[in-house]
């Protein structure tokens, strides 16, 4: 059991961010409110966000700006070397701010249709939409 | 300026899509010229790219002049140049075929849906340009998201559909975008053929086969692989012809071609056939996909919905005969991504005829078509002709590779699929024909009916219908030459 726990423990950040998925995608299936499911979407793509700036994370780095690498001193001597792990891996961040684009763009795009579903149907209940679409 | 191409190929077209918005609220009769403009200069430059490769080889371009793997690179070669043409050359003669639909449909909206339109293509090449894992997810979305707002400018239960679609297509494009970190997390690289010089080694890692099958469900969520395939049929039947016409034939192809590519150049056939135990139960799958798509079809009475389930059926082609895991097989669903474009497209630019002419595409709107618009129900023939497989139409070709590949591979299962697909497509389409053909005279008992008369599609729409089904024709007659020279260099020798 304690086995279990450290293992967790170890990797809490690939647990929190699979748990926000799976929120994500329940609400997604099983809500009946699109507009649930939309905020469903956003909880998924935002778990796999998280995901990507946690890998880039290290213990005890900080920002990843190098002080003085253009002036004299970082060529005058060979004393201080950049130690990459001094310093978090700022790739997967950087990749993040187009994700996030992406992510408020397809939010967008979701309300827009969001409203032309309510303007033709007047509710946003699936149920209620496919029992309109049966009737007919 | 011929090393420039690769660039030239995604920048005119995204170039044209601004400048089509700015001029829409100047002149609307501006943005025509203007996207028929970038898409024939991307046309042009993925012709002669693929000259290019067919001469020297893979074409690397680097974008900013930054060196792979740090920067982005742009890798073209037999496989994607094909594609590539493809794309571009179906976007051009969909656009101009298209024209007038466009302005009968949204007299008001020409400027905002040329400038989606042109977008959705920048999206869809630059996809299949990229050597880059990442910005293939980002390309993926750029084309995705143009996709939505195109779908959703149709009628009725459109923007729904559409709402759907986009739920499913942002699952898709989410698990890809997840199995690219797990992919970085083990290689620490995002460049396709450096992750496949890193991957051998890491072979036995869990961590990898869960970073191919995270990126494989996604990407057969996107191109509506048979479980996964609930959000196509309505999100394609209810959109615009215009939309219709041009996402059916390439987005779902351009998805297949993504699977290609992970199988070919990222995990490298050694991995994905030898290593991994999974290309027995993935061709079943796609047999199944057959199956179910052609009985779906059959049990529609409306045109375009008939056709959206034929493209499921399709799909199921394309996946298996890649998961097939021989030369032949790999060579069917590298040829049916070319034949299978252009097929749905001449089906799909007859359904816009159709819907332009008659303002309907259930199968009882379509009596007496035959009559009044013969030359759109002839391009019909010749597209249904080429979906059923007969010999001199492309379809024929493409059908027979998978088939021998499938009894290469033992595969009887995915071989009896294949045929009984084609059987259930001659009922299909014959039935249409039927319908079109003899309808009215059965209710008239053919003496006191008078004939209709003719009442074409403008000769816009009706001369690159006429060149698409020509073109069906002219590539079954080459398909001997576009496999000896181009898709034989595609494959690696690993795959015998």
């Amino acid at each position: 059991m304690p086995d279990i726990i450290s293992i967790i423990a170890a990797k809490y950040n690939y647990w929190m961010f699979i748990i926000l998925m799976m929120i994500g995608l329940y609400a997604m299936i099983a809500k009946n409110n699109l507009v649930k499911k939309v905020v469903g979407m956003s909880i998924f793509q935002t778990a796999i966000i998280l995901f990507y700036v946690s890998i880039g994370a290290k213990k005890g780095a900080t920002i990843p700006i190098l002080e003085h690498a253009h002036s004299e001193h970082a060529n005058a001597a060979g004393s201080h070397i950049i130690q990459s792990a001094d310093y978090v891996n700022p790739l997967p961040h950087v990749l993040m701010l187009t994700a996030i684009v992406v992510c408020v763009a397809t939010l967008g795009v979701a309300f827009a249709l969001l409203i032309r579903v309510y303007k033709r149907y007047h509710t946003l209940e699936e149920d209620e939409i496919l029992a309109q679409i049966r009737e007919k | 300026m011929n090393q420039q191409l690769p660039a030239i190929l995604i920048i005119a077209p995204l170039l044209s899509a601004l400048i089509i918005n700015i001029s829409g609220w100047v002149n609307k009769k501006l943005c025509f010229p203007i996207a028929v403009a970038g898409l024939g200069l991307a046309s042009w430059a993925s012709v002669n790219l693929l000259l290019r490769v067919l001469d020297e080889g893979v074409v690397l371009y680097r974008l900013g002049g930054w060196d792979p793997p740090m920067g982005i690179a742009y890798y073209v070669d037999h496989l994607n140049g094909l594609v590539l043409t493809v794309v571009s050359i179906v976007a051009l003669l969909n656009l101009i075929a298209n024209k007038k639909t466009i302005e009968q449909d949204f007299p008001e909206k020409t400027g905002p849906f040329y400038t989606l339109y042109v977008l959705m293509v920048t999206g869809l090449l630059g996809i299949v340009a990229t050597g880059d894992a990442f910005n293939l997810y980002v390309l993926l979305e750029i084309a995705a998201l143009t996709g939505y707002g195109l779908l959703a400018m149709g009628e009725d239960r459109a923007p729904l559909a559409t709402l759907n679609y986009l739920y499913m297509g942002t699952i898709g494009a989410c698990f890809y975008l997840l199995g690219v970190g797990y992919l970085y997390i083990v290689t620490g690289s995002l460049n396709m053929v450096d992750i496949a010089g890193i991957l051998p080694a890491l072979y036995q890692s869990k961590a990898v086969l869960a970073a191919f099958m995270i990126c494989m469900i996604g990407v057969w969520l996107k191109m509506a692989f048979f479980p996964l395939h609930a959000w196509l049929p309505n999100a394609y039947t209810y959109a615009p012809s215009a939309a219709s016409s041009l996402i059916a034939p390439l987005v779902t192809k351009v998805m297949i071609y993504v699977m290609i590519r992970l199988i070919l150049t990222v995990f490298t056939p050694e991995y994905v056939f030898s290593t991994l135990t999974v290309s027995e139960p993935i061709v079943w799958l796609a047999t199944i996909a057959i199956v179910m798509g052609s009985i779906f079809a059959l049990s529609e009475r409306n045109l375009k919905k008939m056709l959206t389930y034929v493209i499921i059926a399709e799909v199921g082609y394309m996946v298996g005969g890649a998961w097939l895991g021989n030369r032949t097989g790999m060579t069917g669903a590298i040829l049916h991504i070319v034949n299978d474009s252009l097929m749905t497209l001449c089906v799909f630019l007859v359904a816009g005829n159709i819907v332009y002419k008659v303002k309907g595409y259930a199968f009882k709107d379509l009596k007496g078509l035959f009559r009044t618009m013969p030359f759109t129900m002839g391009a019909f023939v010749i597209g249904a002709l080429s979906i059923i497989g007969v010999p001199p139409t492309c379809g024929f070709f493409s059908k027979w590779y998978l088939i021998s590949g499938a009894i290469q591979a033992g595969h009887y299962g995915f071989m009896v699929a294949l045929l009984f697909s084609s059987l259930v497509n001659v009922v299909l389409f014959f039935r249409v024909i039927e319908i079109a053909y003899y309808e009215p005279f059965a209710e008239g008992h053919g003496h006191n009916v008078l004939p209709e008369p003719m009442a074409e599609a403008p000769l816009m729409m009706l001369v690159p219908l006429l060149i698409v089904a020509a073109s069906l024709i002219v590539v079954g007659v080459y398909t001997g030459d576009i496999v000896n020279y181009i898709i034989q260099f595609a494959i690696p020798k690993e795959i015998v």
